[in-house]
């Protein structure tokens, strides 16, 4: 972006000065020449469009997303350009109280109250302002500058809502504005009046009036602190006072050693216990919630007109008798999960076997023009044929992350996840695990992240322990390039819906065991919103699906690229010359052509057995051979420790390197050739269970608290993978 | 009576909730509070689970929690 164009210097200059807080993008050629962004945290309950309004504000320029959707778990960075100034933007998890308890929830509190940024923007939800307003009362009692943004005021209006901005305005004592970012409604607006809140040098003090009693008491030692002329930062006496009543920390903590507080605290005392007796109650916290909800009761009466009853409430009552009904509700899932693979497979299957054709002419039409046999073999066997046979697995993958992205953002997966809370917590799961488990079936990092909204730590542990059963994207290719060798194309898909249902049964079991055997303990309480259902925008689910594909691609140009090139260079070298020579004056002795096909055949295998890969595979053989594995299916399951696209990409180096001819075989077809029915299934059956990615180990790390749980999860997940491996072997073969 | 006690489509005002401050803190933080008008709209299948409306907002609970919310009827459902 260029910012010579802009003729407004006068920002610059005062932008410029201010010089607080940073934009962590390095390449941003504005922080070089030292401009400072405005930051903006981004704050609001769960499903109120955030990620969308994002989208919407940053739209008109370049952007930085976070390449997981749905669940927020993070705070998540966005830096762009309006009207020549940078803003960055950190969108928080979403969070139904400041002082909640997921993990997720923690995240959005530490930022708010530790961090250095320049307002607050509060995103509310148009079509349920009065429960939204609860976190915009207190986000207010947070002293900071803020401006709310009255998010999908379309929708609102289609339910017949209408909502007096300037009341509210003038009720809260913040900038106001409506705003969609559905339809772009009201964007600009919104970014003209962060920039115009955050130049201005005062910041807007909240209206809120509370309830007489408490109000008395405010204005008692709101009083006090004026007759003693007492000044706290930037804090109106009477924000003190708020601070002081409902028992701000921070604020106790810098008022401690003041000797006002001497005269306070009697004040203090007093003050509660008129409170406690005239609340019925002796906790402060929960007074507050009292008054808050009279408050946000007060505000929706004087700002909202409400024709009816909202219609999409309407409807989503009407979706949720069938969605949710007693009987079909299970059924209707599981049906929803089959459609699911069944078009991954099918849809996917489609541009495959074009993408497959490509790449191998792509090979041979690179290799003749490459001289050396050498070279040729690193560049067409090794980087064209290991990433080839990630590449090919594209189009499942989209399918995959866009069925989803479907389930995340329609409000779906938290009736799922309240239909199945019954059955799971049989099993010694949490409801809410559903949500981390289905994001496992498309990559498990984001799924680790996602256990943060369980708040009991045995919750989560169990649910970390179990999530690897549950089939990530990456690992999808090994079971399409199996189920499709193995099977006639027609039940392919159904194979692989099975693949699926049974990690996720096993998992279950697992679960129940952990938690009878391990984690024993008690439940956490299963409180959660069931949002509305909505139809997501199509730009956000393009933009899940571009952020997924582009990051597929990128890590098969680069990591799958260098693990190719590793795996190429472990299975060509050691050469051993010796070798070489007697084959070759073998080979030069016999006339007949097919000797000499045989000859070099059985040369090429040698040189695999012996080489640095063949090595490796040799020594752990006798660990996977009662599995029915050779050493090249073990080398690929090593390496698929380290991402599961690998396994496809090195069984794809692996074999064609060792083919007799480098013809047009697929990688399909010669597996088929190689391996039988159980060595097969029994390879399926490992690789859905044993370890996950480095990547997500070391999430795994972090999440579950320490290393070694790390290592008790590599001995579970090894251990079962192993066992059930051998079982399937050994019961196909016994009826094959 | 519980809130768990209520029939479907029946609608309440709650009058009061135990248990622990955090899990007080989590309901007001959906509204649910003393005081609140509750109406409960169905359960799940092995009446393990309820579903209830506040205000505008569905909210699903475990009937353990639900038993620790107490109501008085206001209006019988159909």
């Amino acid at each position: 972006m260029d910012c010579s164009s802009c003729k407004d210097e006068n920002i610059g200059k005062r932008r410029r000065k201010r010089g607080q807080g940073h934009c962590t993008f390095e390449n941003q050629e504005e922080i070089k020449s030292g401009l400072a962004p405005i930051k903006v945290a981004l704050a609001g309950q769960p499903n109120v469009g955030k990620s969308m309004l994002i989208n919407a504000l940053s739209g008109q320029t370049r952007v930085k997303v976070g390449n997981f959707s749905g669940v927020t778990v993070d705070k998540l960075e966005v830096c762009f350009e309006h009207h020549c100034h940078l803003i960055d933007l950190i969108d928080l998890p979403g969070t139904y109280s400041i002082d909640g308890f997921t993990e997720e929830e923690k995240v959005a509190r530490e930022f708010l109250l530790n961090e250095e940024y320049d307002l607050i923007l509060n995103v509310v939800d148009s079509t349920n302002l009065q429960r939204n307003l609860l976190l915009t009362l207190e986000l207010l009692e947070l002293n900071k500058k803020m401006v709310v943004a009255l998010n999908m005021i379309d929708e609102a209006k289609k339910d017949g809502i209408e909502i007096d901005d300037k009341l509210l305005e003038k009720i809260l004592g913040v900038r106001v504005v409506k705003v969609s970012a559905k339809s772009g409604e009201g964007v600009e607006e919104l970014l003209n009046v962060i920039h115009e809140e955050a130049d201005n040098p005062n910041r807007s003090h909240s209206n809120i009036v509370y309830s007489d009693p408490v109000e008395e008491e405010l204005i008692k030692i709101e009083e006090f602190l004026n007759q003693r002329g007492f000044r706290y930062k930037d804090l109106t006496n009477r924000e003190v006072a708020i601070g002081l009543l409902f028992e701000n920390e921070r604020l106790y903590k810098d008022l401690h050693d003041n000797p006002i507080m001497v005269e306070l605290y009697p004040m203090l005392i007093e003050a509660k216990e008129h409170l406690y007796t005239h609340f019925e109650t002796k906790d402060i916290k929960e007074i507050k919630a009292i008054e808050h909800a009279a408050i946000a009761r007060g505000i929706a009466k004087e700002v909202l007109k409400i024709k009816s009853k909202p219609k999409s409430l309407t409807l989503t009552q009407k979706i949720d008798s069938i969605l949710m009904h007693k009987y079909f509700g299970i059924p209707i899932f599981l049906f929803f999960m089959w459609a699911l693979f069944q078009l991954t497979f099918k849809f996917g299957a489609i541009p495959m076997d074009y993408i497959d054709s490509a790449i191998n002419s792509f090979g041979n039409f690179v290799g003749s023009f490459i001289e050396s046999d050498e070279l040729r073999s690193l560049v067409v066997d090794g980087i064209i044929h290991g990433v080839g046979a990630v590449l090919l697995f594209l189009p499942n993958i989209i399918i995959l992350y866009l069925g989803i992205a479907l389930l995340e953002t329609t409000g779906y997966m938290s009736r799922v996840a309240f239909i199945l809370d019954g059955f799971f917590h049989k099993f010694g799961l949490h409801g809410k695990s559903f949500i981390p488990l289905v994001t496992g079936f498309g990559c498990t990092v984001p799924a680790y992240m996602a256990t943060r909204t369980l708040r009991s730590k045995k919750d989560r542990l169990i649910t970390l322990f179990i999530l690897g059963f549950m089939s990530c994207g990456a690992r999808l290719p090994i079971y399409v390039l199996f189920t499709s060798a193995f099977f006639p194309q027609e039940i392919a898909g159904h194979i692989l819906f099975l693949i699926y249902i049974s990690g996720a049964l096993l998992g279950l079991i697992m679960a129940k065991l952990l938690r009878v055997l391990v984690f024993k303990g008690e439940d956490e309480p299963f409180v959660m919103e069931l949002p509305r259902y909505r139809l997501p925008s199509l730009k956000l689910l393009w933009h899940t699906i571009y952020s997924k594909a582009i990051g597929y691609l990128k890590k098969a140009g680069s990591f799958i690229l260098i693990a190719s090139m590793l795996i190429w260079f472990a299975s060509n070298y050691p050469k051993d010359e010796n070798l070489i020579k007697t084959y070759q004056t073998k080979i030069e002795a016999t006339k007949d052509k097919e000797q000499k096909e045989k000859l070099n055949l059985e040369l090429k295998a040698k040189l695999l057995e012996n080489s640095y890969l063949g090595m490796v595979g040799k020594a752990t053989e006798p660990f996977f051979a009662p599995l029915g594995f050779d050493w090249r299916l073990s080398v690929a399951l090593e390496a698929g420790l380290a991402a599961k696209e690998v396994v496809v990409s090195t069984l794809g180096v692996l074999y064609s390197v060792g083919e007799a001819d480098e013809s047009s075989d697929t990688l399909k077809e010669i597996l088929k050739k190689n391996l039988n029915l159980a060595t097969a299934l029994s390879f399926i059956v490992f690789v859905m269970i044993y370890l996950p990615c480095m990547a997500a180990s070391a999430v795994f790390v972090k999440e579950a608290g320490g290393f070694r749980y790390l290592v008790y999860l590599f001995i579970f997940t090894t251990f079962v993978a192993w066992t059930l491996s051998f079982i399937t072997y050994h019961v196909v073969k016994l009826f094959s | 009576m519980k809130l768990s006690e209520l029939k479907k489509g029946q609608r309440a005002i709650v009058k009061d909730i135990h248990g622990s401050k955090e899990m007080k803190q989590r309901l007001a933080s959906f509204g649910l509070i003393k005081g609140a008008e509750v109406e409960l709209i169905d359960c799940s299948l092995t009446k393990s689970n309820i579903e209830i409306m506040v205000g505008t907002t569905l909210l699903a609970l475990r009937r353990e929690e639900a038993n620790n919310i107490e109501v008085e009827v206001i209006e019988d459902g159909l």
